[in-house]
């Protein structure tokens, strides 16, 4: 089977990707990183945390590059003023949006948040910070869930969907209020479809679900979606 | 009329609302189109006396507000206030279902889909992208089978146009779903529509029931090989459920939440399959266009913006009510020949258009145009048509603030700029409101609500901050007024705690 080739350009860059390839990764094939926090290979892309967006030329709307597929002679910008400024005002406002304390932080110096701050240079909030105070649910033998630190990028709700199959979490409530959930609002002990395969916990890109007394660098293991996907793939 | 022997003459048979609102309940006496207003049980004694027995009009109970109507043009409200909704045989007897049989008998689905294209219909969820279109690229698509679904998912406060459509003509809704059925080859329709309408849900259940026993709905529409069958389903108190994605996935029976685009629902829709979505006001239009032609239709109102809309005429003013207009017809018109102008001689001073994501438009912008494309040049939007009048006593601050409380408790919370943006936003106007705001706040106000506007998922995100942009944009004064000298002209800000929950 032949694969369509499609011409375009990527920040000025003549590239050649196959039809069908998501903006995301034809930038990425190309050496282009575009930035991102719910986006994960081997999820379903998500669309929700508007770092990736990008300007198509031709277009005054911006557009998710994790979501929106390469168009034959399209002339994409990545990185504009306009594009940095919104980047940080993405970040300010996940900052801004609950408790955000690096310094007493598990998922300190392997979050991807903070990583994100440092690589857009954020370098203050204007936002007045929210340091919510929800309780912390630990009733699992390990895993611990700790929603003040939650951006929700649903990335463990995602992975518990798509590979574990068992879609134990999920959200409640809408907008400013959305949490992620356990079955029917349970505690995490109490939840009857969890398997306590800790894939949320690799994937969380924050320090919102971690296990208990790991290292977090031991615990982090990002390709895990993909890695699975491929696998089954193979069969 | 038993008292006055006049019960074999006359009926009396139950409507949908006419639209006035301010002086209800109406009484509709045929021939001759009396409308009577304020109607109470000891004044219909009279009418029925002296009217009906006597021949002589009541004069003083008679609808005094001729302006009202004048202006209007009602094709999409033909029906309502004059047939029993609750009567199929009503709407028949007013020509209904007559398009529906012309386009089974001498039509083919390209001809239905030209006759609508060359009306220049738009669609009137909001966003205006043309009807005609939108059916051929469904009718196009390759897989099998095709949805059609209608939005009845009225969430804006203060908006009531779609909702009284459904309880006044139900079956102008069903007659439009048929013909684009028909025309992109759908066999399974559903109308999708609020729980808080349990009128609406009522008749149009009847209306569908009705349409079935009839032949009109089921395996052999009117006897022929077409087949299309229609359901209600119904929404859980989510605005933003009547996004297009957003009310697919709740049809679907999946939390209410939208998804970028493309894929577009023409190609992936429900079940990712062709789905056609329509506002049942674009629907109620279809059957007039298919029975007097397309070009009929495109005399109507301006060259770009085909037809009439209707609008909910609210707010501070004399005649509340549910209108339609001609595309084209200014503001200005619509606030002071329909509407009387100002309720209790108050002073104008601004007028919202478009619900709680529209624009605070001031009285210098009166002459634009009511059309899509002026509309969104200065900076408001059609949206699900509100028009809400404000009056001197209206601090522009805090309308902004109403709307964004609205939107930050709506937002489905899956993006970033309308779940966590829109809340900081709200927090800033609680700050000025309650004499804490700074100069600073103004210029992190511009730059977030801008942001959010560009950078949102959907359409309840990027036009969230419409009432915060154009308030800033035409009455800057107010804000600065509430920062600097903590003054607020209307009364309507820096109330401590108690008064606030007084009020």
């Amino acid at each position: 089977m032949s694969v369509n080739l499609l011409k375009l350009k990527i920040d000025g860059v003549e590239v050649s990707v196959p039809e069908g390839t998501m903006i995301l990764k034809a930038a990425k094939d190309n050496g282009i990183i575009i930035p991102t926090l719910c986006n994960l290979e081997g999820l379903a892309p998500y669309g929700g945390c508007r770092l990736c967006l990008v300007e198509i030329s031709g277009s005054p709307k911006l557009f998710p590059a994790c979501i929106t597929p390469v168009g034959p002679n399209m002339e994409i910008t990545t990185n504009s003023d306009r594009l940095k400024e919104y980047r940080k005002m993405v970040v300010q406002m996940l900052l801004a949006e609950r408790t955000h304390i690096c310094s007493v932080c598990v998922a300190n110096d392997h979050c991807e948040l903070q990583a994100m701050a440092n690589q857009l240079g954020v370098d203050h909030v204007m936002f007045e910070r929210k340091f919510t105070q929800e309780p912390i649910d630990s009733t699992h033998d390990f895993l611990v869930i700790d929603r003040n630190r939650c951006i929700l990028c649903t990335r463990c709700i995602r992975i518990c969907d798509q590979i574990e199959g068992v879609h134990t979490l999920d959200l409640k409530l809408r907008g400013k209020d959305s949490e992620v959930i356990m079955d029917l609002d349970e505690h995490w002990a109490n939840s009857c479809s969890c398997t306590s395969c800790r894939k949320c916990a690799k994937v969380c890109p924050v320090g919102a679900i971690y296990i208990e007394g790991e290292p977090i660098g031991h615990t982090k293991n990002k390709e895990i979606a993909a890695f699975i996907r491929d696998r089954r793939n193979r069969r | 009329m038993k008292e006055f022997g006049v019960d074999r003459e006359c009926k009396v048979a139950r409507t949908g609302c006419i639209g006035t609102c301010s002086v209800g309940p109406a009484v509709l006496i045929e021939p001759g189109d009396y409308l009577y207003q304020s109607v109470t049980p000891e004044k219909v004694r009279d009418i029925v006396r002296d009217h009906i027995v006597l021949g002589l009009p009541v004069k003083d109970m008679l609808y005094s507000n001729r302006e009202y109507f004048k202006k209007q043009h009602r094709l999409v409200l033909r029906n309502a206030g004059k047939i029993d909704p609750l009567r199929i045989e009503d709407y028949i007897a007013m020509g209904g279902y007559s398009a529906l049989e012309k386009c089974l008998a001498t039509m083919t689905p390209q001809g239905v889909i030209y006759e609508v294209r060359t009306s220049g219909l738009r669609g009137r969820g909001g966003a205006g992208f043309p009807t005609g279109q939108k059916w051929s690229l469904v009718a196009r698509a390759q897989s099998s089978p095709k949805y059609i679904v209608a939005n009845l998912d009225e969430g804006d406060p203060g908006v009531f146009a779609n909702r009284t459509l459904a309880e006044a003509d139900p079956h102008a809704i069903i007659e439009g779903m048929l013909i684009a059925a028909y025309a992109i080859g759908a066999q399974k329709g559903y109308i999708y529509i609020r729980s808080e309408y349990p009128l609406a849900i009522q008749t149009l259940q009847k209306a569908i029931a009705q349409a079935k026993s009839m032949g009109l709905l089921g395996n052999s529409v009117l006897e022929t090989p077409f087949a299309f069958d229609l359901e209600l389903r119904f929404g859980a108190g989510a605005f933003v459920a009547g996004e297009e994605t957003a009310i697919l996935a709740s049809v679907e029976g999946r939390r209410a939440m939208p998804r970028p685009r493309p894929p577009y629902p023409a190609n992936s829709g429900l079940w990712q399959k062709p789905t056609l979505i329509q506002n049942v006001e674009t629907l109620a239009n279809i059957p007039l266009i298919i029975q007097n032609g397309g070009a009929w239709f495109a005399k109507t109102g301006t060259p770009k913006c085909t037809g009439t809309k209707c609008f909910s005429l609210t707010g501070k003013v004399n005649n509340p009510g549910l209108i339609e207009v001609p595309m084209g017809i200014t503001l200005r018109e619509v606030v002071f020949d329909i509407g009387g102008g100002v309720a209790d001689g108050k002073k104008f001073k601004a007028v919202l258009v478009g619900g709680p994501s529209g624009g605070c438009l001031p009285e210098t912008l009166l002459e634009s145009p009511i059309d899509y494309d002026s509309l969104t040049k200065v900076g408001a939007i059609m949206g699900s048509g509100g028009i809400v009048v404000l009056d001197e006593d209206s601090c522009m601050v805090d309308t902004a603030r109403f709307f964004t409380e609205f939107c930050v408790d709506e937002s489905c919370g899956k993006c970033t700029p309308c779940r966590a943006g829109l809340a900081r936003v709200k927090e800033i106007f609680d700050k000025i409101t309650h004499g804490q705001g700074e100069m600073s706040d103004i210029g992190t106000l511009e730059k977030s609500s801008v942001f959010i506007r560009d950078a949102s998922l959907c359409g309840l995100g990027q036009t969230a901050p419409n009432p915060v942009i154009t308030t800033l944009r035409y009455f800057k004064d107010e804000y600065i007024k509430h920062i600097v000298e903590k003054e607020c002209e209307a009364g309507k800000c820096f109330k401590t705690r108690d008064e606030e929950e007084e009020a």
